[in-house]
């Protein structure tokens, strides 16, 4: 199972990428979600501007079995969404950490940074 | 038959497995205060012989619509059912079969629910429909909280002319859910225009009307429907489909979620109930339609076959956040509505509208000549509309009752500001005699 070392996770199986230059976030969900999940056919995503928070649902992720929430992992603004996962949601399953990615979110308090689990911390959690 | 079907012996086993002396000592721990000490009261027991008679007595005091000309309506109406639906909907492969989540055992009952949305979907030239909603009230309520779901705007214009027990189930919906219900006022029996521009705003996730509305006037839809759109709010509608058959399907004026009441499909009156929710939308909204989809698909060996589809968004599967809490469909009444519409088929329902148009229009051109009797509007109507009477219309509805004469419907229980209006409904199934002789008896009124 995939756990890229840049990254950092979330109980709810999200992965947070920081753009420290920015403030900025971008949100995806992790390899071993996509594989628990199954295959995915489609993705509800909040729209641009939109205000997100911290562990509350952002969205929902709808596999052949089972529709699941989407958790943010940090609170702020949506400045992108990946639109290119309207029609081609598989691209969570096959690419969790790139294509796969679904929003950028402007921090609102960077303080929740510490919440975060490291890549170990994260393995540890689905081991 | 054993009505109760314990005997002594049963009861004396049962106690003694417990472990108590008799069924007052099983009860002990209920206090005395609370226990009912009286006598029912109930008649003594009667042989299963004098039942039926009794019984029989009883039904004999019932008024059905078959045993008047009816001109009641708003929402339920006597159209005509052809034997064959009844026949086909008490095959006990329909009649007993309950929900259809294995595709497995299910495959006729699945079948039945693709061929009634596909008809639905055709009839309203929506792009998809869903397996049907309890009653067209719950159906319209539903595609308010629908309209909310994917604008994300927390207020619903609902029209005035929209039926008064619907607008009561969008609100009881939409109460607790801090969405706001807000009334567009009429002018001359249709929808204001103007009172829409001045009520519409960016929150605004829905204009709701009723088309024909619940006074029988056609709506300004095409007109409600850009207006609506201008605002990026959703354009809903409930439709007769019956009317379909003459008037201009949803679909054409752009609505993005249609409904209906399934009644007048088949169906007969039932007292009331049970009913036939009609729902259809865009397939853009797929995934917010509440309840049931089949779907059509192929097995492991490429034949051809139907499972419900979307499950994931329901209640069995997503618990508290599924996409509604309806988790069930009027599987017999969309499938008496599928036999009706098979039956009857595009010539026929043209036929059935044509005639309730003919036959309501005769009718309102005869009473509007009676002295004290005015149509109580201009616009256009399609099987039902409104007259002012010279009197109340209670007065009225009692005394045709007598002749057995069911006049319509009292409009000053509601709050459309019509002491003295009176609805009146005609179907296909009123021949001219029985307008004749409706007219005859207004006259003396």
């Amino acid at each position: 199972m995939e756990i890229p070392k840049e990254l950092f996770y979330t109980e709810e199986h999200e992965w947070v990428l920081i753009d420290d230059a920015n403030n900025t976030a971008t949100i995806g969900i992790t390899d071993y979600a996509q594989s628990e999940l199954g295959d995915i056919v489609f993705v509800e995503l909040p729209n641009v501007d939109d205000e997100v928070k911290q562990m509350e649902p952002f969205g929902a992720i709808e596999a052949v079995k089972a529709v699941s929430d989407l958790f943010s992992p940090l609170t702020g603004i949506v400045t992108e969404v990946n639109m290119l996962l309207q029609d081609r949601p598989e691209l969570i399953n096959q690419d969790p950490y790139d294509k796969g990615w679904m929003i950028k979110v402007q921090l609102a308090d960077t303080s929740e940074l510490d919440s975060l689990w490291s890549p170990e911390d994260y393995k540890k959690h689905i081991s | 038959m054993p009505f109760i079907p314990n005997t002594d012996a049963d009861r004396k086993a049962m106690l003694e497995r417990i472990g108590v002396e008799s069924f007052e000592e099983l009860i002990s721990n209920i206090p005395e205060e609370l226990r009912y000490k009286q006598a029912f009261n109930l008649p003594e027991p009667l042989s299963e012989m004098e039942v039926v008679r009794e019984v029989h007595h009883k039904t004999r005091c019932n008024r059905t619509i078959s045993d008047a000309i009816s001109f009641l309506g708003g929402g339920a109406y006597d159209h005509f059912v052809p034997a064959a639906i009844g026949h086909i909907i008490s095959r006990s492969e329909f009649y007993t079969a309950y929900t259809p989540y294995q595709p497995e055992v299910s495959q006729g009952t699945l079948q039945a629910i693709y061929e009634y949305q596909s008809m639905i979907a055709e009839l309203m030239s929506m792009e998809v429909a869903n397996a049907s909603m309890y009653d067209g009230g719950s159906a319209l309520a539903e595609a308010a909280l629908m309209a909310v779901a994917e604008t994300r705007r927390k207020k619903i214009l609902v029209a005035r002319t929209v039926h008064p027990h619907y607008r009561q189930i969008i609100s009881t919906y939409c109460h607790g859910q801090a969405i706001e219900v807000e009334l567009v006022d009429a002018e001359n029996g249709t929808t204001s225009l103007p009172d829409i521009k001045s009520k519409i705003d960016d929150n605004t996730a829905a204009m709701i009307v009723q088309h024909p509305n619940f006074l029988g006037n056609l709506e300004e839809v095409f007109d409600i429907s850009q207006l609506t759109h201008e605002n990026g709010a959703l354009f809903v509608t409930s439709n007769d489909p019956i009317s379909l058959g003459i008037l201009e399907p949803p679909g054409k004026y752009d609505a993005d979620i249609a409904s209906g009441e399934g009644q007048c499909l088949g169906n007969s009156l039932n007292f009331g109930g049970p009913y036939l929710g009609i729902l259809a939308a865009k397939f853009k909204l797929v995934r917010r339609i509440p309840g049931r989809i089949a779907g059509a698909t192929v097995d492991n060996q490429g034949r051809r076959g139907f499972v419900l589809t979307f499950q994931t968004r329901e209640q069995h599967i997503r618990r508290e956040k599924a996409t509604s809490n309806i988790c069930t469909n009027q599987a017999l009444n969309a499938l008496a509505a599928t036999v009706y519409l098979a039956l009857m088929g595009k010539h026929g329902i043209q036929d059935v509208a044509r005639l309730c148009l003919q036959n309501s229009h005769y009718l309102a051109d005869r009473i509007q000549n009676l002295d004290g009797f005015q149509l109580a509007y201009s616009a256009p109507f399609f099987k039902e509309f409104v007259v002012t009477t010279p009197v109340l219309p209670v007065e009225i509805i009692e005394k045709l009752t007598l002749q057995n004469i069911y006049a319509g419907i009292d409009l000053s229980q509601f709050d459309f500001g019509l002491k003295n209006g009176l609805l009146i409904a005609v179907t296909e199934k009123r021949t001219k005699h029985e307008l004749d002789v409706f007219i005859e008896a207004l006259k003396n009124v």
